[in-house]
């Protein structure tokens, strides 16, 4: 391990945080482009298409006009009164990306990556997915432009997420399971790179989160980070100030970093990204590598992991499929390490039990993956007065989880 | 001079062209591979490329991710494949052996105490796949003070500035992916290989290896007439796939392929 990680400045030292990455992907020690020779030429190539056309103004138009009329957007900031009252604390609003199309907010990414793939002339789309979430967003955009779409995904996850598998190959996707390692995301992630090593010259790999080489954790960040604009936006218009605290739940971390960036130097807005916890971070099964794991290079980056004395990853365990990752996006290792934002876990329980009570008490089902960042929320929520505000990411609905929480409760549909 | 240096020098005075079988430390045994060594050794190898098991080998193909996953399921550490090499050198001195791996690994123990403790085994080549000249700075430096070569890959699009960089980087060899794909791939193009190969040799006096897609005798003795060192590794792997529960056989099958492979590379050069 390099000994700049000695260097991290406080981040109050820090005055803009958009200097972040630096030319070649590093969020001080972190990030970076840790990958085979023969992915350099293209992420090279990548890096130049995203810089141009992040400058086009014609790209930037198609964009917009796509998030607003095929998306939806701008998602709503809603107060979620009852929950609020009950809690007698802050007040509670949450960021709807759940009433994206497609579900959650994993489409602003997909819908960037896959304009950008047409511009540079890709006939062909990849992605991994986890909980799938990530899988139908790109399976989405790719019937829409009618571009060969390939998703990777682990046979234990088609297993827990079997509706949206069916809703990718209604979609015209390919949805390959993926048996090696631990049949999860971590795996599916290793066999789309495969695949694009293989087929680099007419393929676009759309990666799902803000962790990969460089561009994408600052590639996939910028697509996301209209979640916080608008939030921040929405918040002065409707409140007349800045929240006091973000929540957001974090595998990856791109709902969270999309959240969050566009806040950093608002410094009196805390931050607060929720792990998963799984069975108890003392049981060793959970996958929460900002709060119980150590620095090293996976998938392209360097970041916090999870893994033994020996360097190898370990197996992760969450109830939600798309917080099941042992690595995590390289700026939320900058920013824990900064100490701009904290990092904490919940468990399956808190989350299950946050799940069910969001949905009696606001008539909202989130996702699994969502319900950690709630849970945290109903937990921060009562420690502060009722005059403050707390944002917490409602990053996906939860139709999706139907069967895995009545399985977990007994139930046969 | 490096011990790889000192046997391409060996080699070209010769005109042997390099036989570099590869395999995973610890698949199905370390006591296995071990052996497995010496043979291969005794078959015609010039240098050795021991595998070191990751749970996540991203450019890998099927054959060695499963060949990782069995040496895993016993814990084969990159510290237990240091002590492999430090039980080879007790019988050879003179084989050069390359380590091929993942960073994650060497992160654990930390770039220093791995160059010392790989240098002190008798390792003399290390082979990050997942660290490009770009990010090796911190690690070249901690190597510079041992006999360790490092080892770069080059690929079929590695444009001319960055094959002139990782040359000027590169010691001991330089090895040339002859396809984009992973490892195990199949079909292998050799007159866009030697066209490749010349293209390179225009930035580096360095022995230039070809390794990915090398199945059989026939290929090996082709792709040394214009390589200078041929590298065979899933073939290989699979044979220990297929007899893993019969180490004996395993090893004989690993030798006489290799052993194939030897006289039809010395036959056609």
């Amino acid at each position: 391990m390099s000994n700049s990680l000695n260097a991290i400045p406080a981040a109050s030292s820090i005055t803009d945080w958009n200097a972040f990455p630096d030319a070649s992907g590093h969020f001080g020690p972190y990030g970076g482009c840790f990958v085979a020779e023969t992915l350099m030429q293209p992420l090279e190539e990548l890096r130049n298409a995203y810089a141009r056309y992040l400058q086009d103004p014609d790209f930037l138009a198609e964009l917009d006009d796509d998030l607003r009329h095929y998306v939806g957007r701008p998602s709503p900031l809603y107060h979620a009164k009852r929950l609020s009252r009950e809690l007698g604390g802050a007040q509670i609003y949450f960021k709807r990306e759940d009433l994206n199309h497609t579900g959650a907010h994993k489409v602003n990414n997909t819908i960037g990556q896959a304009l950008l793939a047409k511009r540079m002339g890709k006939t062909r789309i990849i992605a991994e997915t986890g909980a799938g979430q990530h899988g139908v967003a790109t399976a989405t955009v790719a019937a829409r432009l009618g571009l060969e779409c390939v998703v990777y995904m682990g046979a234990d996850d088609i297993q827990r997420q079997a509706p949206n598998v069916y809703r990718m190959k209604l979609l015209g996707a390919t949805v390959v399971p993926v048996t090696s390692g631990s049949r999860t995301l971590k795996d599916a992630l290793n066999e789309a790179m495969r695949d694009w090593v293989t087929h680099v010259d007419h393929t676009f790999y759309i990666i799902g989160t803000v962790a990969g080489p460089h561009p994408y954790p600052a590639m996939v960040r910028d697509f996301q980070a209209i979640i916080g604009r608008e939030a921040r936006a929405q918040c002065l218009e409707l409140t007349g100030r800045l929240p006091d605290a973000l929540i957001a739940c974090v595998g990856g971390g791109s709902n969270a970093i999309g959240l969050f960036h566009p806040f950093l130097a608002d410094r009196e807005v805390a931050l607060y990204g929720v792990e998963a916890a799984g069975e108890g971070i003392e049981t060793g099964r959970h996958s929460a590598p900002l709060c119980a794991g150590r620095p090293g290079v996976l998938h392209g980056n360097r970041t916090y992991l999870m893994e033994d004395a020996n360097g190898q990853i370990i197996e992760t365990h969450s109830i939600s499929a798309g917080l099941d990752y042992p690595g995590v996006g390289p700026e939320h290792a900058w920013l824990k390490d900064t100490a701009r934002a904290n990092y904490v876990a919940v468990t399956d329980t808190q989350a299950m039990a946050a799940f069910h009570h969001i949905t009696r008490t606001e008539g909202i089902i989130p996702a699994l993956e969502s319900s950690h960042a709630l849970a945290y929320a109903m937990e921060l929520a009562p420690t502060l007065r009722p005059e403050q505000i707390i944002i917490a990411n409602l990053s996906g609905r939860g139709d999706k989880d139907i069967n895995t929480v009545a399985q977990r409760e007994g139930i046969t549909l | 001079m490096s011990r790889i240096a000192t046997r391409f020098v060996a080699l070209q005075e010769r005109s042997r062209k390099a036989l570099i079988p590869y395999i995973t430390a610890g698949d199905p045994h370390l006591d296995v591979t071990l052996a497995l060594m010496h043979d291969m050794v005794k078959a015609g190898a010039d240098l050795l490329e021991l595998g070191v098991p990751f749970s996540d080998p991203m450019a890998d193909g099927p054959v060695i991710q499963q060949a990782c996953e069995r040496a895993l399921k016993h814990g084969v550490s990159l510290r237990d494949v240091l002590g492999l090499v430090r039980r080879f050198r007790r019988d050879d001195q003179d084989t050069p052996v390359v380590l091929m791996g993942y960073l994650n690994p060497i992160e654990a123990i930390g770039y220093e105490t791995l160059a010392k403790e790989a240098s002190e085994a008798g390792v003399d080549g290390l082979l990050t796949v997942d660290l490009p000249p770009e990010e090796s700075r911190e690690f070249l430096a901690a190597l510079r003070p041992y006999a360790i070569d490092p080892i770069f890959l080059l690929a079929p699009n590695s444009e001319a500035a960055r094959t002139q960089r990782i040359c000027e980087l590169a010691s001991g060899f330089v090895y040339y992916v002859s396809l984009k794909g992973v490892t195990g791939s199949k079909s292998l193009d050799i007159p866009a290989v030697a066209e490749k190969l010349q293209q390179i040799r225009q930035h580096t006096r360095l022995p230039l290896g070809v390794g990915f897609g090398i199945r059989d005798a026939q290929t090996a003795a082709a792709v040394a007439q214009v390589a200078d060192a041929v590298i065979v590794g899933s073939t290989l792997v699979s044979i220990l796939a297929e007899h893993g529960s019969q180490p004996e056989l395993a090893r004989h099958k690993v030798s006489e392929l290799l052993a194939q492979m030897r006289q039809a590379i010395d036959q056609s050069t």
